[in-house]
């Protein structure tokens, strides 16, 4: 991807005053900015996640989180799909807020985001087309043919155009995975979630969920915010990389100079691990 | 002593239709509890857990004998109406099992991965429609066996309802018994009655529960049959039976 791609991540979250980065910022040229969390803090008990985490996503960027498990990269997902919320800070999406902000209003924030799962979470009751069809016609009010249309589209882009009125239990994971993206696209979200959906997979399965990845973050504007243990799949897609250890952005970069040439010792050792 | 003139069966047929109702109002009542109270119970205010749990133990707690008693002769007294025996029984029944439904509700509910939940957040389904739509049908199939054991319950604790004067086929074995004096046939039959019974529900059961198995793609336990319906026959090739075989259910 672009090598020159505008970092609108700061470099580190440690000092807290550089979210505005010179071509971050609202009104940055040519893009704008989509995802803004400032200041967010997520404890667990006594486990600080998210260690006053600052951080913005610009619109049609390609962000990959990495880092150590438990490092809070699947937490920063899930915050901003409001499956948990934080403890400090707020998070902005689209220039409305998500946190802190009432029910009602992280509805209508929802439905400019989707998310794919480690897991896929199909909904078992339901065929692969009722899957991918039930929230366009339910949340965003689409006729039921408008929604088929949709489905079958998406499902001819994932490679599962005869899989319409099976049940997600007889396909395969990388086959249900492919179900899910679909299902998530069909909302026409503006930010797509990844959240390491490729480590449920058999080995043989992750190359064509990461091939159909990859086809998406050309051929679209989509936002992408990723979090893997692909490394390479991460260089191909990624505008941004974010090294994350303990709660914090440790370095951020394009993929070129985190991968090839990083400046902390700690992102070195993990890459060294898993590379 | 003296035989079961075909007037005293037709008193018996007669119960046997009686209980039927029962049965099936009851049914209808404790469904409609139980997955009130169930669903209640898992509300997030703290207060409406509250009172629905206190519902449920209130009506775990107490015999449905004494409480039909009450209903019928105590609340009278107190209140100045009175309900036909009929309601009266449907009423403590229905509330009764209710309770115990809710557990089986709740059970279920709890059951459903947290996950399918999430999934139906990030696409944006208000709580109802999460329960609507990917709960309620997902717990559905975890219902149905317990579901049945306590229909059968219910079945059989009808029976209580002899004592308010309601003529079911126990209340009819009672008179049946009283003009004849014999009780070891007119007994054995409503022996076989009430088994007869719980066995054809047990039956109906066993085809609802293959039906909500199969509604979330799942196996339901094998079993030969020939009544499956086109939309089922994957399910039931899976299963590896030949449908030409199907007994009768």
């Amino acid at each position: 991807m672009p090598a020159d791609a505008e970092p609108s991540i700061p470099k580190t979250a440690a000092t807290t005053s550089t979210v505005d980065s010179p071509a971050g910022g609202p009104g940055g040229p040519g893009s704008r900015e989509l995802i803004r969390l400032e200041q967010v803090t997520k404890r667990f008990g006594d486990h600080t996640v998210l260690d006053r985490l600052d951080f913005s996503v610009d619109t049609g960027k390609h962000v990959t989180l990495i880092g150590p498990s438990g490092s809070g990269k699947t937490t920063i997902l899930r915050l901003l799909m409001t499956l948990t919320k934080p403890d400090e800070g707020t998070i902005t999406v689209d220039g409305e807020r998500l946190f802190p902000a009432p029910e009602q209003q992280c509805r209508e924030v929802r439905k400019k985001i989707g998310m794919v799962f480690q897991q896929f979470n199909l909904f078992p009751n339901m065929t692969v087309l009722r899957n991918i069809t039930e929230a366009p016609v339910t949340v965003l009010g689409l006729s039921r043919d408008e929604a088929e249309d949709r489905a079958r589209e998406l499902l001819d882009l994932v490679g599962l155009a005869d899989k319409c009125d099976v049940r997600p239990t007889q396909l395969s994971g990388g086959q249900q995975q492919r179900v899910a993206i679909a299902r998530a696209l069909a909302m026409r979200p503006q930010v797509l979630l990844l959240d390491e959906v490729t480590s449920a997979l058999d080995p043989e399965l992750v190359a064509g969920v990461l091939d159909l990845l990859r086809d998406i973050a050309r051929s679209t504007d989509i936002t992408m915010l990723c979090v893997t243990h692909e490394m390479n799949f991460a260089r191909d897609i990624s505008d941004q990389v974010l090294m994350f250890d303990s709660g914090r952005v440790i370095e951020s970069g394009p993929p070129e100079k985190l991968f090839g040439d990083p400046d902390h010792e700690r992102t070195r050792e993990f890459l060294s691990a898993v590379l | 002593m003296s035989e079961i003139t075909s007037g005293l069966w037709g008193l018996l047929l007669h119960g046997l239709w009686v209980t039927v109702q029962l049965t099936v109002f009851s049914a209808a009542l404790g469904a409609a509890v139980a997955f009130a109270v169930g669903l209640a119970r898992t509300h997030r205010l703290w207060i409406v857990r509250f009172v629905s749990g206190a519902y449920f133990e209130l009506f775990r707690g107490t015999s449905a004998l004494v409480l039909m008693i009450w209903v019928f002769f105590v609340v009278p007294m107190t209140l100045g109406w009175q309900l036909v025996p009929m309601w009266a029984a449907v009423l403590t029944l229905g509330c009764t099992y209710g309770a115990y439904g809710s557990e089986v509700v709740r059970g279920a509910v709890a059951a459903v991965p947290q996950a399918q939940r999430e999934a139906g957040v990030a696409l944006g389904f208000t709580p109802v429609q999460r329960l609507r739509k990917i709960v309620l049908p997902q717990a559905w199939p975890e219902m149905v066996p317990p579901f049945n054991n306590l229909l059968i319950e219910l079945l059989k604790g009808t029976a209580l309802v002899s004592v308010l004067g309601v003529g079911d086929i126990t209340f009819a074995a009672q008179l049946v018994r009283n003009a004849t004096g014999r009780s070891a046939p007119v007994y054995t039959v409503i022996l076989v009655m009430y088994f007869v019974l719980a066995f054809l529900l047990t039956r109906g059961m066993r085809r609802v529960e293959r039906r909500a198995k199969a509604s979330v793609g799942r196996l339901a336990p094998a079993e030969p049959s020939g009544t499956a319906k086109t939309g089922r026959v994957r399910q039931q090739d899976l299963a590896g039976s030949s449908s030409a075989t199907g007994g009768v259910s």
